[in-house]
């Protein structure tokens, strides 16, 4: 298997990471290991936005991989992480093949309006489910890693750290080669133009309900991650506005570059929590107004301001 | 008997209230094709200017109570006209022309905006201007009691919804904005002006949702994030309707609130779950909403 320069770089970063959780503080692991977490199920949103879907309810998948990882410690004896995690990306996935075959026939603001009505019914279902904690959700603790059990604290964040970094390596990986390969740049095509891509003899639907399947899969990850780092879940993961700030980090990041998801997300949660600390009743408008400036002065996101340097060196 | 009377009842109010909530938001969306996130907020505006000015007003006894009920209308009107020029002045007409998938996105933000901008004005405790609601008393239908507030507020709608059908259908300016709807360039090349039209949509919009918010200030407490909830019920009532027809909107509402009050009465564990399943059960039939147009693709 060969690397080219990207996933390089990638690797080296992850690596660096890794090696920065050994000395950082406990918050910061904390803060990273959610902005990553978060990171990846942006990624499901922008794998979706490449071919011009936005998905205003990937909170749903984020709250199914949460959800099953919590689930299947508490009540089916699943602790170990790996297994727990995999399990919340395959439960993900199936939801998704089932829904998928609904959602793709739809584009632009029905598909933005109708995947939000799915979250929003994953939200209404788990507000009314007493066992499940109701609207308070539930703990997630005593999982284990190949039989280890991290004792809780330091230990179990550093694990987790680490398991958010190698997950983000992977997936950033597999995108960028999805990205580069065929049919991933055929995405960008159907985005631009549909019925082309049909008369080129591909079926656009089909390679629609792929994509949405693959995102499923890599929110539920990042969702499960967040459950472990967090040690807790609740509906709140499901409900719109938690989806409405995927699609805030994606656009911030923009679909440039397979980093550009990661790099936004941590600058998110860096502002976010400054903000909610120095000025709790104006960070929305903070946020708000970014937004606004993100799409008037930055149509390609923060990845923009990187490349443009990158393009002006070559000429 | 009872329950089926109290079904019919209490839907009949939720899709009153429904309606008034869609109304603002499908008007928008049929002229401008912007589908505004912030119309929640609009709700919100409406209900905070209303709550805070018959608190006031009853708290120093100003006059007599029915004024109560000018005011409540009064404040939304003022509220709604004032935010919808600014949000279209300010802000929408930079923007137009821009993908509606974005303009989804960039009223998302002028939510986010909104929301705290209430805070910054209303600040984070509840108010209450409860007032106007029981002053109506309650008219018992055999053993059920129900507010005479609720009961005026389908009445309220019902004039509404014919209202913005007859203005729509029956006058000049009606007509013109139908035909911008229909066909926003030839509209223009007929000497239609389409930015006029556009601002007199949005701020009747803007207004119809914080009317909306005022009558139901009196029902509830007013605390920050009412709009948050309302937009996403609101969506579902249009979708189900067909984005941007008023008597789709008015169907939506009734579908919605009947089965709502249905899910309440016989198994409330799935009142919110219903919602959304009655709005997947349309679109997955009708992707368009039940009165809405079917679009060609283009190449």
């Amino acid at each position: 298997m060969r690397f080219d320069k990207t996933e390089i770089s990638l690797a080296l970063v992850a690596i660096a990471c890794v090696l920065f959780g050994f000395i950082s503080p406990g918050w910061l692991i904390f803060l990273l290991t959610i902005a990553l977490a978060k990171a990846l199920v942006v990624q499901g949103v922008v794998m979706q936005m490449r071919s011009g879907l936005v998905s205003f309810g990937q909170g749903l998948f984020y709250c199914i991989g949460g959800y099953t990882v919590g689930m299947g410690g508490q009540f089916f004896g699943i602790h170990d992480a790996i297994a727990a995690l995999a399990l919340g990306m395959a439960v993900a996935i199936v939801v998704a093949m089932i829904l998928g075959l609904l959602l793709t026939r739809y584009r632009d603001i029905f598909f933005a309006m109708l995947s939000l009505a799915f979250s929003m019914i994953l939200f209404g279902i788990l507000v009314k489910s007493q066992g499940l904690g109701s609207t308070d959700g539930f703990n997630v603790h005593n999982w284990t890693l190949f039989g280890w059990a991290p004792e809780t604290g330091a230990d179990s964040q550093q694990t987790v750290f680490t398991m958010t970094i190698a997950a983000g390596l992977l997936i950033a990986i597999l995108i960028h080669r999805y990205t580069k390969a065929g049919i991933g740049v055929i995405c960008e095509a159907v985005r631009e133009n549909e019925v082309r891509v049909e008369y080129l003899g591909l079926s656009p639907r089909w390679l629609l309900y792929g994509n949405y399947v693959a995102a499923a899969a890599v929110s539920a990850l990042g969702g499960g991650l967040t459950a472990l780092a967090t040690g807790h879940v609740d509906p709140e993961m499901a409900y719109w506005t938690t989806s409405g700030e995927f699609i805030f980090i994606a656009l911030l990041g923009g679909l440039g570059h397979v980093a550009a998801p990661f790099i936004a997300a941590i600058v998110f949660s860096v502002v976010r929590t400054y903000s909610i600390e120095f000025v709790p009743n104006t960070w929305q408008m903070i946020l708000g107004f970014t937004l606004l400036g993100v799409i008037v002065f930055l149509p390609k996101g923060l990845w923009s301001l990187v490349s443009r340097e990158k393009s002006g060196e070559r000429t | 008997m009872t329950s089926l009377l109290a079904v019919l009842i209490d839907g009949s109010i939720y899709a009153s209230w429904l309606f008034l909530v869609a109304a603002g938001l499908t008007v928008i969306y049929g002229v401008m094709r912007i589908l505004n996130m912030a119309h929640g907020s609009f709700y919100a505006i409406g209900a905070y200017s209303a709550a805070s000015l018959i608190g006031w007003y009853f708290n120093n006894g100003v006059g007599p109570a029915w004024m109560s009920y000018l005011l409540l209308v009064g404040a939304a009107l003022v509220a709604g006209l004032i935010v919808g020029v600014i949000v279209e002045r300010g802000l929408l007409r930079l923007m137009y022309g821009r993908d509606e998938i974005l303009m989804v996105i960039i009223t998302y933000a002028l939510l986010l905006i909104l929301e705290d901008t209430m805070k910054i004005v209303w600040g984070v405790s509840p108010y209450f201007a409860y007032q106007p609601y029981t002053e109506l008393g309650r008219t018992a239908f055999g053993l059920l009691k129900v507010s005479n507030y609720d009961l005026a507020l389908v009445g309220v709608s019902a004039l509404l919804g014919v209202g913005l059908w007859a203005w729509l259908e029956r006058t000049n300016q009606g007509k013109v904005l139908r035909a911008v709807i229909h066909d926003r360039e030839i509209a223009v090349a007929m000497g239609v002006n389409v930015r006029l039209m556009f601002t007199i949509t949005f701020v009747l919009g803007t207004t119809l949702g914080a009317l909306a918010g005022a009558l139901t200030a009196p029902a509830i407490s007013v605390v920050p994030g009412i709009g948050i909830e309302v937009i996403v019920l609101a969506f579902a009532v249009v979708v189900i309707g067909g984005l941007g027809s008023i008597g789709g909107a008015a169907v939506g509402a009734l579908l919605v609130g009947m089965s709502r009050a249905a899910a309440v009465h016989y198994a409330p564990e799935f009142e919110l779950f219903v919602i959304y399943g009655v709005m997947s059960l349309v679109l997955a039939f009708r992707p368009e909403g039940l009165f809405g147009r079917t679009m060609a693709r283009k190449i």
